[in-house]
């Protein structure tokens, strides 16, 4: 079956041990966790959870159906990276003599959009944000430079659809807590 | 009303309000102060003091799989809260409601290896519905609460409540106790949708070989009667899983038997000829299905389930309807148009005649030769009037037990099917009886199952609890000799059993008990099992070479099942 990046979203209550269920869902399939970052969402008492993963879309829908089932997650949704636009943010820490050596210091900076944030006598750091390959393609241009360290947050996404699911579900759960009868 | 309270007094009066009148449990550091305080409730909430742990999470399986209520269990910290591990784990595999309480060092002293400490709530998140560890005792009712709502509703399961010594201790106000009946973030009780219900009426309709395959989900929303009627009104013969056996009376003439791995014939073989199968709360286990790939080819799948997360797991579907199963089938009823299969239901009648020539007259019905298993579970069957609560335990028993009892009641049978642990049966049946006091409770088990929780005899003795038990004893690992028998060229590997004096070690216990060696004994020896006031074990010699057929191997084809170690059906 064909392989490719899924993008799992899940909005969960903000309680202890909802990484742990979430992330054993995987585990036991077998399924290697690309990245992932974990945030409070715009909503109050709401975490948003953003996991890559490369897998078959059978695969996936289960897994998201079985995060769904874990009693203080909201909502899971499954996306393929052109249902959503996406970031990440890396950062590059490059020895201070080797790049002011350079001429096309400048250039490479100016063509990558990248920040520099800290200036040492010893190291520079650098930031870029972008897809994937984007960070990657100025990583392979600056190990010339001998990186000392790099790092990559997990994805952040945000969905291209006009609707918005979760506050849909909200809604409706609101209108079911209203309609219910209290318990005996 | 407002009282300064400890939180394990907290706990106990949250239990019974509850409605909880029964627990399974045994003391240790950890719950002691809910145990001090135990003592003072001991008219009101009852304890039953297993020999083992893990007894006390069947006992709850077995209490809640006859009552339908949450089965409750209290034990201690560290080794106590490993050994509950199995039994919350078979709960969760076959849906049963269950709230476990284990205690848990003080606060200041978690993570640090504390005596007794383990981390809980980590090890059962995959096996729980849900975990929680009360910290503070102002949390309490609030847990224990939500602990109930989550257990008993949706898709029942078990639920862990970790509870460390200091919120024991700690003292809180206790308010008027509010049950739970809201959580956000979990619907246990799907809106159903009458387009899915719409969709999946035109297709029962328009079908000529229906098929229900009833499973645990019909048991669990009481909806026996519902299921009888669909069926009754669209002439459609129905089959059981494992789980789904009692949904239907066996005398029913549409009932047309089990399914899967050790199931009927018949229900097995029209699987593959059916052009309309309708599952209600089963789920394609790996048992039922055989080879996915070659499961129903000509069948269209309707999947009735309250837990979405069944649907298209394990099979394609064509509709769904996600729902509670008798909610959905009370909807569907009028939607039905009264048909009449006659040609379909016949084509059952074949296979059921080859299973009995083959199979069921040499099992059941010996004239000579040793006794076998399934001649055991017809006679006490026949004698119980078919009406007992059928125990089993893991294994050939519990095949045999399955298919030689015929049930006319609900809630008839209680067995591990989806974990398969041994040493199931006998702290299950001592649950069930004490959730159903009124009813007869057999419980057949194996020599090897048997000895897995054999301490629980002592539960049996300090209760007095009325458990007739039939141990079917072939001094072997019965259904892995049979593989190793079938597929391992007879290589007995580790699976004869050298046995004690069954019945000697019964009567140690208090527990009448007789051998039975000979098929001349044999009815004697039910009866005055039956008669019995109080417990019975009857350890009944069997051969080994005595194999539960017909049986679909696993990953083979439902289509191809061995009749016996030769022959296979269809016969060429």
């Amino acid at each position: 079956m064909d392989e490719q990046l899924f993008t799992v979203t899940v909005f969960s209550e903000n309680q202890v041990g909802l990484l742990n269920q979430i992330s054993i869902i995987f585990t036991r399939r077998c399924l290697n966790i690309e990245s992932l970052s974990v945030s409070p969402s715009s909503i109050k008492g709401i975490h948003k959870f953003t996991i890559t993963c490369f897998s078959n879309r059978p695969m996936m829908e289960r897994v998201v159906k079985q995060i769904e089932k874990r009693i203080d997650v909201l909502k899971s949704f499954l996306y393929t990276d052109d249902e959503i636009v996406y970031q990440e943010v890396a950062l590059y820490k490059v020895p201070t003599p080797q790049l002011l050596d350079d001429k096309n210091v400048e250039l490479i900076i100016r063509r990558h959009n990248a920040r520099i944030l800290e200036i040492t006598r010893e190291y520079v750091v650098l930031e870029k944000t972008g897809h994937s390959d984007e960070t990657e393609a100025l990583f392979e241009e600056l190990r010339k430079y001998d990186i000392r360290q790099f790092v990559r947050s997990g994805r952040v996404a945000v969905t291209k659809d006009t609707h918005e699911y979760l506050n849909m579900y909200l809604d409706e759960q609101e209108r079911r807590k209203s309609h219910q009868c209290p318990a005996l | 009303m407002k009282e300064m309270i400890s939180g394990a007094d907290a706990l106990i009066r949250s239990l019974i309000c509850e409605g909880v009148d029964l627990v399974f449990g045994y003391p240790g550091g950890s719950i002691i102060p809910v145990y001090d305080k135990l003592y003072d409730y001991q008219d009101s909430l009852k304890h039953v003091l297993v020999r083992h742990e893990q007894g006390a999470t069947h006992a709850a399986q077995g209490y809640a799989r006859v009552t339908g209520r949450p089965g409750v269990v209290i034990v201690t910290s560290g080794p106590a809260a490993t050994n509950v591990i199995t039994g919350i784990g078979d709960a969760l595999m076959d849906s049963t409601p269950m709230v476990v309480i284990t205690g848990q060092v003080a606060t200041p002293f978690l993570g640090f290896d504390a005596f007794q400490e383990t981390d809980v709530v980590g090890i059962t998140q995959p096996l729980s519905k849900w975990s929680y560890q009360i910290r503070r005792p102002q949390d309490i009712a609030w847990a224990v609460a939500r602990a109930f709502y989550i257990a008993s509703t949706g898709r029942p399961g078990p639920v862990v409540l970790d509870f460390t010594k200091d919120a024991q201790t700690g003292m809180v106000e206790f308010d008027d106790y509010k049950k739970c009946d809201f959580i956000r973030s979990y619907t246990p009780r799907p809106e159903i949708n009458d387009d899915d219900l719409r969709r999946v009426a035109d297709m029962i309709n328009a079908a000529e070989r229906p098929m229900i395959l009833s499973g645990h989900g019909v048991m669990i929303s009481q909806a026996e009667a519902d299921l009888a009627a669909m069926a009754e009104k669209g002439d459609i013969p129905v089959a059981a899983t494992l789980l789904g056996l009692s949904t239907m009376p066996s005398e029913h003439p549409l009932y047309k038997g089990m399914l899967g791995m050790h199931g009927n014939i018949g229900p097995n073989v029209n699987t593959n000829k059916a052009d309309l199968l309708i599952a209600i709360g089963m789920r394609f286990d790996d048992r039922v299905t055989g080879n996915v790939k070659t499961y129903a080819p000509e069948a269209k799948i309707i999947h009735i389930d309250i837990d979405e997360s069944e649907f298209d797991k394990n099979i394609a579907t064509a509709a769904t309807v996600h729902g509670d199963a008798g909610e959905v089938l009370r909807m569907l009823l009028p939607m039905i148009e009264p048909r009449k299969h006659t040609e379909w239901l016949a084509e059952f009648d074949i296979p059921a005649q080859v299973e009995y020539e083959k199979v069921i007259k040499r099992e059941v019905y010996p004239e000579s030769g040793p006794m076998t298993m399934g001649e055991v579970v017809n006679k006490v069957s026949e004698a119980t009037g078919h009406k007992a609560v059928v125990v089993t335990d893991v294994g050939q028993n519990q095949m045999f037990a399955a298919r030689y009892s015929r049930y006319s009641e609900p809630r008839s049978i209680i067995t591990s099917g989806g974990l398969g642990t041994m040493g199931f049966g006998l702290p299950a049946s001592i649950g069930a009886k004490m959730g159903a006091p009124d009813r007869t409770v057999c419980f057949f088990t194996g020599d090897g199952g048997l000895q897995m929780t054999i301490q629980e005899l002592g539960t049996i003795l300090e209760y007095n609890t009325d458990i007739k038990i039939i141990l079917l004893n072939n001094n072997f690992l019965g259904n892995v000799r049979q593989w190793q028998s079938l597929f391992f060229n007879d290589r007995f590997s580790q699976t004869p059993l050298i046995n004690p004096d069954f019945v000697m070690i019964a009567e140690a216990y208090g527990i009448g008990a007789e051998n039975v060696e000979t098929r001349e004994q044999l009815d004697g020896a039910i009866r005055r099992m039956l008669d019995h006031d109080g417990a019975y074990l009857i350890n009944v010699n069997i051969d080994e070479t005595d194999m539960v057929f017909p049986m679909t191997p696993a990953g083979a084809d439902v289509n191809n099942i061995m009749l016996n170690a030769t022959e296979t059906y269809p016969i060429d």
